[in-house]
């Protein structure tokens, strides 16, 4: 059942919305928890109360931000169900089972413990509140590891099969989803993105204090906190990136090229490190593809393939098809992708007529051509081409402020340690307007994620267009702009509510 | 001993009606959400039972999603089809639950954009319709959608009003407001409980008898058409559905024992009431929330066993859903099976956590005393 361009265009752009919205808040949670954690051991340890006060400050900023969080979470779970019917059927036999066990092991753990961490102070021992926190932490991150699992099968499926009775695909291989490359290498790379960017809130805050000449020795203990698990967290986030660079590389060869806007494959590829897109390039013209770039010679190959030599396939490649690099063509995929559906439904068919050495025979010819099931719903080879500058724009944008960040963490550490911080202005305005680098950061990460493996809801099985529920367009329209007016309405509450707490500070708190 | 995908299929179905069960009686904090000004006559009152539903409330909200969670992952046709079909009917209960969530912390922050009275009513609604709109929900499983299922398993919603039209059908919205009586009892008992300011708890009882008694004629006639209108029911071998008069009627009689323990359930639960407004107990919550666990779990699980039909199709009855032609594979549930077992873990801990906090009874003075309040 094909779906009117329209409709799927409002139910992605309803997904899209309620994800950026809902991402604005997870990352500062995963971080943050693990912040607070830090904070309130050093407090058990020391018994300095100086601690305990800096710890329920940024409890206090956790709150606002947590709870919102929640607000705009809810809703991505359900709406698998009501915009991706079709997508929950076809793969809900998979994609089912890591949502159930987030909730099982993580969310039950976060929401459990997150109230003895606010309410519990007078309640448990310090041990026990200690403990509490931590598990908050845990199990906002271990929710995290469930989610992005999913959303790693969907880029890179694995571990089924495709069962023609049902017509959708099952889980055959729960270890394969759970250990696979790309999901771990998402994993890894958002949640540590989560520490940087709290990392950066903190320091941020904390520069306020300073600027002001308020709060000092609180803002410096926080700092200090902040900058070191920045800077650690940092860095792994750049070889956690660089792994999924390369998973993108070996499963997602559209994608890469989406993103570094390499419409001709080569050996030895450069990156282009700052570049302006030529807005009338086409697939398969002759035009070059950038008004104007700065490269880093071998610099693609080697991050996605780990040799500098390697070939890199261009846009132009994977739609035409290289026979020197054994790339098939999309529109060879698109022939073997129809013949397959056909064949589905012949059996289908040959079946519900008890027909049965037919229905074996079509079976057989599905089986031949099941790998480009998906390719057999596409109408134009060009289809399989995501948006190059949306992808090229929020890649390089999330690149270029990543290596920002870590040499910031450097300069606030160093100045920290020798006791130099609150007397470099510059530096504490830097920390400061930085906080909203670190948003527009993650934003540009999910976009690259999400936007660069269009038109795909799962990759080469199932594009967009066969995943949306049968709703009509109207209908989405309506809850995307209830959405909308929603979820700004509670930002800006939100905004203006931390902006309150933070002018109060942590003294009167 | 041989498991088959049936016994998997029962085993999800009993889970997801004791997940379902829990969420209902997890309900007497949207209920408490609606007392607020029934119960709390100054601020300091309505703060004390707002702070007291405020460690409990993102319970309710996990085990909702969790409900979510283990219908998609057990039974994804059922997600498919309800959600992306009865779009309107989800929608309306995802924004009553949206907005419960930033509204416990943002309603006394200084500089909250709305003011304290807006972000009470955001609770009023998701105590009141949130509620209401579920228990209509839960009602069509009974009642059954305008849904059709095409071979490749792609489903189609018929009506327009894409599930807003379940309530037009009395028994959808008796459910609904069973619901919401249901909630304001346990929350009351709930308060009577847990609270400990002498002026809020002599208001209790009274609210109690209220919704009591229009909790009481809604559960009779939802039980009633439950047991004696047409039912659905499909041959297990040839999968085709025809109807059967009185078919709960006659799943209760051929299962007796099913029948014992949703009459205990409901005796449990009357019994709970009767101790709290005669007896003075406080500790009648802990009897009318077993009573409610049990009685929901049953009103649930009789839809998955002996043929029953879980969710019918009112344009094409071929079209139904059952636990067996919506259910994941046999590897998937065999898998989270295994996961289930952690579900006694985390009623553990849960329980564990909750009488820690509750071990003292709340107080006004503690409240004012804790910066971090709501």
């Amino acid at each position: 059942m094909e779906h009117s361009d329209l409709l799927v265009d409002w139910s992605r752009a309803q997904f899209a919305l309620t994800a950026l919205y809902h991402w604005l808040f997870v990352p500062l949670t995963l971080g943050l928890t693990f912040i607070i954690a830090i904070m309130e051991t050093i407090y058990v340890k020391t018994g300095d109360e100086k601690w305990k006060t800096i710890t329920k400050y940024w409890m206090g900023l956790l709150a606002i931000n947590f709870a919102i969080g929640l607000a705009t979470g809810i809703i991505m779970e359900f709406e698998f169900g009501t915009n991706w019917s079709n997508y929950s059927w076809i793969v809900g036999d998979i994609f089912g089972a890591p949502l159930a066990i987030e909730g099982l092991m993580a969310f039950f753990m976060e929401s459990t413990f997150f109230a003895v961490m606010f309410f519990g102070w007078d309640k448990v021992s310090k041990k026990m509140h200690l403990t509490s926190t931590w598990l908050v932490a845990i199990g906002s991150n271990l929710s995290a590891l469930w989610i992005l699992l999913a959303n790693g099968w969907m880029q890179h499926p694995v571990g089924m099969h495709f069962n023609p009775d049902t017509a959708r695909n099952e889980m055959q291989d729960f270890s394969a989803i759970f250990f696979n490359p790309t999901g771990v290498s998402k994993f890894l790379h958002t949640i540590s993105s989560g520490y940087v960017l709290a990392s950066l809130f903190v320091i941020g805050i904390s520069a306020w204090y300073l600027l002001k000449k308020r709060e000092i020795q609180f803002a410096r203990r926080s700092i200090l906190v902040a900058a070191s698990f920045g800077l650690i967290t940092s860095l792994f986030m750049l070889t956690t990136g660089d792994e999924a660079a390369h998973q993108v590389a070996l499963t997602q060869p559209m994608k890469l090229a989406a993103m570094e806007g390499l419409y001709k494959g080569e050996e030895r590829a450069g990156i282009v490190a700052i570049g302006l897109l030529d807005t009338s390039k086409e697939i398969g013209d002759t035009l070059e593809p950038f008004v104007f770039s700065f490269e880093i010679p071998s610099a693609l190959s080697f991050l996605g393939y780990h040799n500098f030599n390697a070939f890199v396939p261009g846009i132009d490649d994977l739609v035409y098809g290289n026979k020197k690099h054994n790339i098939m063509s999309v529109s060879e995929k698109m022939t073997q992708g129809k013949i397959a559906l056909h064949a589905l439904k012949l059996y289908k068919e040959y079946k519900k007529q008890n027909n049965m050495p037919q229905a074996a025979e079509a079976l057989k010819l599905f089986e031949a051509h099941e790998k480009y099931m998906g390719y057999g719903y596409l109408k134009n080879a060009k289809d399989a081409v995501p948006s190059v500058a949306l992808s090229f724009y929020s890649f390089h944008t999330m690149v270029g402020l990543g290596t920002w960040f870590i040499l910031l963490f450097i300069l606030v550490l160093y100045f920290t340690m020798i006791n130099e911080m609150h007397n470099k202005k510059w530096l504490l305005y830097l920390s400061l307007f930085t906080i909203p680098l670190g948003y527009v950061a993650q934003e540009c990460g999910w976009i690259t994620a999400e936007a660069g493996r269009q038109p795909w809801a799962i990759q080469d099985l199932l594009p967009v267009g066969m995943a949306t529920s049968n709703v009509a367009t109207t209908s989405v329209m309506i809850t995307f702009w209830l959405f909308a007016i929603l979820f700004t309405g509670l930002l800006i509450a939100e905004v203006k509510i931390m902006l309150k707490q933070i002018k109060i500070g942590p003294e009167e708190h | 001993m041989n498991i088959t995908l049936l016994d998997l299929q029962t085993y999800w179905w009993l889970l997801v009606s004791v997940i379902g069960a829990l969420f209902v009686f997890m309900t007497f904090v949207q209920g408490g959400q609606t007392l607020l000004y029934t119960l709390g006559r100054t601020e300091d009152e309505r703060d004390l039972l707002i702070n007291s539903l405020g460690r409990k409330w993102e319970l309710t909200f996990t085990t909702l999603v969790m409900f979510g969670g283990a219908l998609f992952a057990a039974f994804p046709l059922f997600y498919a089809v309800s959600f992306g079909g009865a779009y309107f009917v989800w929608m309306a209960i995802l924004f009553c639950f949206i907005i419960q969530a930033v509204a416990y912390e943002y309603r006394k922050k200084p500089d909250n954009l709305y003011g304290e009275k807006f972000y009470e009513r955001l609770l009023y609604i998701n105590g009141s319709l949130g509620i209401f709109l579920i228990g209509v929900a839960l009602a069509t499983l009974f009642s059954g959608g305008n849904f059709i299922v095409n071979s490749m398993h792609y489903s189609m919603w018929t009506k327009p009003t894409y599930g807003l039209e379940a309530l037009a059908n009395p028994f959808n919205v008796a459910f609904g407001l069973m619901l919401v009586f249901l909630s304001r009892v346990q929350a009351a008992l709930y308060f009577f409980n847990s609270v400990n300011e002498a002026s809020i708890i002599k208001r209790v009882k009274n609210v109690v008898k209220i919704n009591f008694l229009l909790f009481l004629p809604l559960f009779l006639y939802v039980v009633a058409v439950i047991l004696f209108s047409d039912g659905l029911i499909y041959d297990p071998v040839t999968k085709v559905v025809s109807v059967e008069s009185m078919k709960f009627l006659h799943l209760f009689l051929d299962l007796p024992f099913l029948l014992v323990l949703f009459l205990i359930g409901v005796l449990t639960l009357l019994y709970g009431v009767y101790k709290a407004l005669f007896k003075n107990s406080q500790k009648a919550i802990f009897l009318t929330s077993f009573g409610t666990v049990l009685t929901v779990t049953i009103v649930l699980f009789i839809l998955g066993v002996h043929n029953s039909v879980f969710y019918p199709s009112l344009v094409d009855i071929q079209s139904s859903l059952t636990i067996q032609n919506s259910s994941g594979s046999f590897y998937t549930l065999s898998v989270m099976s295994v996961v289930s077992l952690l579900v006694p873990v985390v009623l553990a801990y849960v329980f564990v956590v909750w009488r820690a906090m509750d071990a003292k009874k709340i107080t006004i003075d503690e409240i004012k005393s804790d910066p971090h309040h709501y």
